[in-house]
């Protein structure tokens, strides 16, 4: 029979592949050393949640293998949404989440949570915003909330309109058409970008946050489709995560009464002075991050992403693991890190220290 | 079956020798073509000179050079040759136009791929690693390469047998209702979007094994099966049908029993068909991110095992790199491109195999 | 039929691999049946929530579920009929200068150089269509709406990215392009040779030969391969995704930013950030494409039936 003796061709292929590539030369028994047996931790840590972590991730989770090399961890940066869906019917040992649990979410039940226990919220992930443009002659732009609002709500459609000529007088600003560029796909960065422009101008956006985008105009999927998208097009003008911005020219926002370019340090120093939300459990971290802020050393266009882990875990050895890997996120080493390869800004040390003292009683 | 030839060609024409009447000389196509790219060129020169065009338009030179190119043929062979040898040429230049519009963006996807995608695919790490403890440049694509080829490997060991089976069922057997509904579902079934099938795969998983969180690469491999058995049985059935009645008749008039003709006389003859059928599906398949991304899910190291834990495979490879990008954010863009290299090369390598193997089994006869 | 042979006078004898052969190709057209009810089953279930679902759980302006996929679903159809109006004539003339107009040494390695575009995963199309394909064309568009903006569908403004519909037309047309071929591609060499060397012996050209004895052939392979490709057009995923420009309106130009969105594209996008009755609500316009690709099929099986095929085996 043709097709059978097809199927023994190919399933002696694939059995010759994978005998000849038996094993991955970066992989298998990396002899441990003394020391990395001493954590003791062994097995499979499976976790998903916001695409935005995922090259920070990527980081830790090769950081902390390394240091714990009898321990795989997977993290699927399936989205947000899915993250938190998955954590909640207990198919994910924890959830990276661009916006912390709503209150439905935490009335419900959390099946990976040891019973009658509820999750919480720690932030993990600071990552500024950028507005980048690609318009030719023009290497910097000055903007503030009502004009970037005005230019993504599609009423202000010229380069050359009187609003932004005044905000930059020295730059020659074409009389073009512009595209404004916005995520496609349901994202926290959408969100994070709207809810400034809801609260910094309110009259000239008039829409709340929202992971959707409200308004028409032309969009692109993921943040690297963003980038692209602006790359490639012309007098184009987008929002993404800073770390993937790039070569591409990025807008100073206005704050108080000076135009701050976004950089890691402004980005956490506004998550700093962000309160916490009101009326949720004291270990529960979900920041209200300060859109109005006024000190030009903060950058207020800025991404905040949590873990969303249990306080008390169903199996206590996933519980040890998610502990010392969300531990190792937190900490300063972990931190640079993922300031180093995945462009993120590092917590403050109050924050860290915050998260630490909250990680310390899960179990 | 009879040939209906148009009325009109049937009217009866005072007799001249269509062999020796007027024709153009035989090279004459070639340089007509010739003649009209230079015209346009001259037009385009003509433009950029007086400074209505900034810029010399060579896409538009051949495209419209050739337009002219088929109006001149078409003209010409009409003065010379008669209306039908005119419509002849016609045709034949634009079909092979066709061909050449096709060929347009297949060699701009190679190009851009190949172009991309080397810088990472000859990195001596490439091939030989995982991308477990990676960060920013290095790392290589083993585990992915694995995982594509046993998910998708298992997916055609699952369709093929029943995609071949309901083919012939269609074709041999197949009267009434089951068939019909058969072959109209099977349409259907085209129709269903890839990440549905991943999330059908997953639910259905995730019920029977009551793990919310299930990932496993032969889940992957069931929600592949779905999206590649309709491809296969409706290929299948096509090259089944095209096999002449009168070689199933000789092989029962030879007492053959059914199943032996249908296994030594119909299949064989539509060996080549069914392989290239069987080889568009995988080729379909094996591309796909959505599903694949939801059960089979996605990790940085080696996992050989389909039934248990993630699986990387190449098309999640090639995304992930493409989205997740880090700060040094080129080594991820090269990797993305080298990965989708290496799925090409992967696909070209079994096209080129199965074609060996079509060869090889098919009866040798006319073309 | 087959079967009238041996249903004549002489009972054939019942051989147990016939009947093994039988059962198990009546048993497998079954269990593609069983899978498809099982595929069906699970989208009318987990859709349920969503034709009821309250206002709330919509973005923007739409109020209910049908609001909300009816732009959805013009956009599928109309991104994939305007990717089949491109490919099928060039798909047919593909299958034709390789089976009866390219030298024969040449006619396999051209089969196969086309069989490498099936080759080409949908994210790679992807890649190729922001990076190459949307900043080539756009200059074109720029003409297209200068020229003729008069016309509706090519009215401005146009896209600055050239990432609108046609752009993913072509992409979706590119993508089809080899099924539809290489089906076309088997059927056209499976014409019998008597009924073309009867047409060239009765003194026609090459092209009344293959009007005459190829095409009307091929005629229901055609329609079949289009419908193949048709349904991967309707359900392609992440080109569309990667590619389009989307928004939620129904809009029939075809060069500006804004451009109908599609089903599949949809659900790939909003998916990762869709929680509680969100799943439920893509997981119903994925129902919602399911009965599309029904409806459009049972305009095609009527189209086939209207004018009955014929083939080698009936």
């Amino acid at each position: 029979m043709n097709f059978k003796r097809f199927g023994r061709t190919a399933a002696i292929a694939f059995v010759a592949v994978i005998a000849l590539s038996s094993c991955a030369a970066n992989e298998g028994d990396t002899a441990s050393t003394g020391d990395n047996a001493a954590s003791g931790l062994t097995g499979t840590l499976n976790a998903g949640g916001a695409s935005s972590q995922g090259a920070a991730q990527e980081a830790w989770v090769a950081g902390f293998q390394t240091a714990n090399p009898d321990v795989t961890i997977n993290y699927d940066p399936s989205g947000s949404g899915a993250g938190r869906e998955a954590f909640i019917a207990g198919g994910s040992a924890f959830a990276g989440s661009d916006s912390y649990l709503d209150e439905d979410e935490l009335a419900g039940v959390f099946a990976a949570c040891a019973p009658d226990t509820k999750a919480v919220d720690l932030p993990v992930y600071i990552s500024p915003i950028a507005v980048i443009f690609n318009v030719e002659g023009v290497d910097e732009l000055n903007l503030d909330a009502d004009t970037l609002a005005k230019i993504f709500a599609g009423t202000i459609t010229q380069w050359d309109d009187a609003a932004i000529v005044a905000l930059n007088p020295d730059a020659t600003l074409p009389s073009a058409l512009i595209t404004a560029v916005h995520r496609s796909d349901d994202s926290g960065t959408t969100e994070n970008f709207t809810d400034y422009l809801a609260k910094a101008a309110p009259e000239a956006w008039g829409e709340e946050a929202s992971d959707t985008f409200p308004f028409g105009g032309e969009a692109a999927p993921q943040t690297s489709g963003v980038v692209s998208a602006v790359t490639n097009g012309v007098n184009t003008i987008g929002y993404a995560d800073a770390s993937a911005a790039g070569s591409l020219n990025t807008a100073a926002l206005k704050v108080g009464d000076e135009f701050v370019a976004y950089t890691p340090e402004a980005a956490a120093e506004v998550v700093a002075g962000s309160p916490l939300v009101e009326g949720r459990e004291a270990d529960d971290l979900a920041l209200d991050l300060n859109r109005l802020t006024t000190n030009p050393e903060e950058y207020p266009l800025v991404l905040v992403s949590y873990a969303i882990v249990c306080n008390e875990y169903a199996d206590a050895e996933q519980g040890a693991l998610v502990k010392a890997y969300v531990e190792y996120m937190a900490s300063e080493a972990g931190q640079a890190v993922a300031a180093e390869s995945a462009g993120i800004a590092p917590l403050s040390a109050e924050l860290s220290e915050n998260v630490a003292s909250v990680l310390a009683t899960v179990k | 079956m009879s040939i209906d030839m148009k009325s009109s060609d049937t009217i009866i024409r005072p007799i001249t020798n269509s062999l020796t009447a007027g024709k153009l000389p035989k090279r004459s196509p070639l340089w007509i073509l010739l003649g009209s790219w230079l015209i346009t060129a001259a037009v385009f020169l003509v433009l950029q000179v007086t400074e209505v065009a900034d810029g010399f338009n060579l896409v538009g030179t051949l495209v419209f050079g050739t337009v002219l190119y088929c109006v001149a043929i078409y003209a010409l062979s009409h003065m010379v040759e008669g209306a039908r040898q005119a419509k002849d040429r016609l045709m034949t230049a634009l079909v092979t136009a066709a061909f050449i519009i096709a060929l347009v963006p297949l060699v701009s996807i190679m190009i851009t791929t190949a172009i991309n995608g080397l810088p990472a695919f000859i990195t001596p790490t490439f091939f030989s690693s995982s991308m477990r403890n990676v960060v920013g440049a290095g790392g290589g694509v083993l585990h992915a390469i694995t995982g594509t080829l046993l998910v998708t490997g298992m997916a055609t060991l699952i369709s093929v047998p029943i995609g071949l089976l309901s083919a012939i069922y269609l074709t041999e057997y197949g009267r009434g209702r089951l068939a019909k509904a058969i072959t109209f579902f099977v349409d259907v079934m085209t129709g269903v979007p890839s990440i549905v099938a991943g999330l059908f795969a997953f639910a259905l998983f995730a019920l029977l094994f009551n793990d919310p969180g299930i990932r496993f690469g032969f889940g992957g491999s069931i929600a592949l099966a779905v999206l590649m058995i309709p491809v296969v049985v409706r290929s299948s059935e096509e090259m089944l049908k095209l096999v002449p009645n009168e070689l199933r008749e000789a092989a029962y008039a030879l007492g053959v029993p059914k199943w032996l003709t249908i296994m030594k006389v119909v299949l064989p003859t539509s060996i080549a068909g069914i392989v290239t059928g069987v080889m568009l599906a995988i080729a379909r398949v094996i591309g796909e991110t959505a599903p694949l991304l939801i059960i089979a899910g996605f990790t940085a190291s080696m996992n050989y095992d389909l039934f248990s834990e993630r699986m990387m495979t190449l098309p999640v490879y090639v995304y992930n790199q493409y989205v997740s990008q880090g700060v040094d954010a080129q080594s991820y863009v090269d990797r993305a491109w080298a990965g989708a290299l290496t799925l090409i090369l992967i696909v070209m390598v079994l096209n080129g195999a199965a074609r060996l193997i079509a060869r090889i089994f098919s009866p040798k006869f006319g073309r | 039929m087959t079967t009238t042979v041996a249903a004549t006078t002489i009972k054939a004898r019942q051989r147990p691999g016939d009947r093994v052969f039988s059962t198990a190709s009546v048993v497998s057209g079954s269990l593609i049946l069983a899978v498809l009810a099982a595929v069906a089953v699970f989208l009318l279930v987990e859709s349920l929530p969503a034709f009821v679902a309250p206002d709330e759980a919509f973005s923007g302006e739409t109020r209910n579920f049908w609001e909300y996929v009816g732009p959805l679903v013009f956009g599928t159809v109309w991104a994939a009929v305007l990717a089949l109006l491109m490919a099928v004539p060039i798909a047919i003339g593909i299958a034709l200068f390789i089976s009866h107009f390219a030298p024969r040494k040449l006619a396999q390695g051209l089969g196969y150089l086309i069989d490498l575009l099936a080759a080409v995963p949908s994210v790679v199309f992807g890649l190729w269509g922001i990076t190459v394909l949307a900043p080539m064309v756009r200059p074109f568009y720029v003409t297209l709406v200068e020229w003729f903006g008069w016309i509706p569908l090519f009215e401005g403004p146009v896209s600055g990215t050239g990432r609108t519909i046609l752009t993913v037309a072509v992409v979706l047309a590119v993508m089809i392009l080899p099924i539809i071929t290489a089906i076309c591609r088997e059927i056209f060499l499976q014409t019998p040779l008597l009924h073309e060397e009867a047409a060239l012996a009765l003194g026609a050209t090459r092209w009344e030969m293959i009007s005459m004895a190829v095409l009307p052939f091929g005629r229901p392979g055609i329609i079949s391969a289009s419908m193949l490709g048709l349904g991967r057009a309707l359900g392609e995923t992440m080109a569309v995704a990667m590619v389009l420009s989307p928004s939620a309106e129904v809009i029939f130009q075809l060069l500006t930013s804004e451009n109908p969105t599609t089903i599949a594209a949809n659900i790939a996008l909003n998916f990762p950030e869709a929680h509680g009755v969100g799943v439920n609500i893509l997981l119903a316009t994925g129902l919602i494409l399911f009965v599309v690709t029904l409806v459009v099929n049972m305009i095609a099986r009527a189209i086939i039936n209207s004018r009955k095929a014929f083939s080698g085996a009936n």
